[in-house]
This record gives structure tokens, sequence and C-alpha cells, in this order.
């Protein structure tokens, strides 16, 4: 096989352009059969929610979605991976996480994107705190059993 | 011993500090230790670490188990689960 690709990982406050990041994959290249772009959006399910804070381990956050990438990407036969997350306020509406997977055939594509969202819940140093419409401040969102389940579907 | 801990989320809020040096008793070697002694420095950290079984820690910026041994001069960070994504 060959040498695993070099996943660029960013952790930024600014936004991202997910059409830019996945042209950025398979510009000048014919080897790509198939991206997957999975774009998670901060959402309001009650029309009660100012905005998300989301705090983060600067330093950490990088490393450890730099690991979780390199771990995809030997895994899987991939000719590029990109993820981005950002940090500080973002509104309903605005994207969170951005996820690119290219490969020359699809199933490595979808499965690594899918791999990559279960392991960044679950294992990224990132914390969501809502912003409620009448409070100044709102609860920490809480982490879901269900989040490490989707983790475990990946144990070999 | 010292070593540097940071607070995130509402551990941060609740110790009601994001980062401070402490200088450890000798008999203060695990991650598991830290939390007990922590939790003796007042109600701050009392309720902070309350639940210490859901209490996540790193060490020099990697995911780490309670019963790690902790780093001479490193970094420790207590949070809680996670919720990126």
């Amino acid at each position: 096989m060959t040498a695993p690709c070099e996943p660029l990982v960013r952790v930024q406050a600014e936004d991202f352009d997910p059409a830019a990041e996945s042209r950025r994959l398979t510009e000048g290249r014919r080897d790509v059969g198939a991206v997957v772009s999975f774009t998670g959006l901060c959402r309001d399910e009650n029309g009660r929610l100012d905005a998300l804070e989301l705090e983060h381990y600067p330093g950490m956050a990088e490393a450890e979605i730099a690991r979780i990438a390199a771990e995809a990407a030997e895994r899987w036969p991939l000719t590029g991976l990109t993820v981005i997350h950002r940090f500080g306020r973002i509104a309903p509406g605005e994207n969170i996480v951005l996820v690119v997977a290219a490969s020359s055939h699809r199933r490595a594509a979808f499965e690594s994107a899918d791999f990559l969202m279960d392991f960044l819940k679950s294992r990224a140093p990132f914390w969501k705190k809502e912003h409620i419409s009448e409070k100044n401040s709102g609860d920490w969102v809480e982490a879901r059993a269900g989040d490490l389940e989707d983790m475990k579907r990946w144990q070999r | 011993m010292t070593v540097k801990l940071v607070y995130f989320a509402w551990v941060r809020e609740r110790i009601g500090l994001p980062e401070e040096t402490v200088d450890l008793p000798a008999d203060v070697k695990t991650v598991t230790d830290l939390l007990a002694w922590l939790k003796t420095r007042g109600e701050n950290y009392e309720t902070a670490l309350e639940r210490s079984d859901v209490i996540r820690v790193a060490i020099n910026q990697e995911h780490a188990e309670h019963t790690a041994a902790l780093p001479r001069n490193g970094e420790v960070a207590l949070f809680p689960p996670m919720t990126g994504g």
C-alpha cells in the first residue's frame, strides 16, 4: 500500500468554506474517485438558542484531532483528508465542524468521514455551552451515552 | 512535585480558575490521588470534582486514565466529557 496521506487539521474561530475545502482535495488530481464532505452546524431545536459557545483546549485540540485523522489515514486508503473545527461563539445556522475525505473509491471516503466524526465527538477537547435567549448564560451541553456507543462501532 | 493544572468547561467554572500551578504532597502520585487531594482544598473543588468518575483527564495534552502516574513538571488537565463535533 502507498504511504498514508498527510491530513490537514485546523482549529479556528473563523468560518470555513466546505466547497473550497473539497476542491482543494481534488484540484489538479486524476486519482480521486470519491469525496465525502460532512458539515456539522449549530442548530436551534426550539427557538430559544441565541448561540453556542465552544470552549476548547488550545494545543491539545489540534493534537488530538491530528491523532484521530492520522489513524483514519492509516486505516483507509485516502488521497486526502481535511478536518476543521471552530471554537468561540457560533449562532444557529453557522458551521461548527467540517470533515472532507477523498479516496479513489467511495467506501473509504464514506467510512473514514463517519469514523472521524464519531471520534471527534468523544475525544476532541471541545465543550459546548448554550446561550439562551432570556438568560445571560445557559447550561453546558451534556455528552450523550450514544456518542460513546458510536465510537465503539469502529473497534477492531 | 510541581504540576500545572488546567481546567475546562464546568470544572473551570466551579473551581473558579482556568489554571494554577500546585506543589503536591509526596504521597500524591496518580490522577486518583490528585482528585482526592484537590477535594480537600475547599468547597469549590469539592463541588467541581464531586463526581470524580465523570471527570476526564489529559496529561501533557493526551488523554489519560485515572490510574495514570502524574508527570513531574507536566501539565494535567481536568474537564467534563467532551461535546465537540
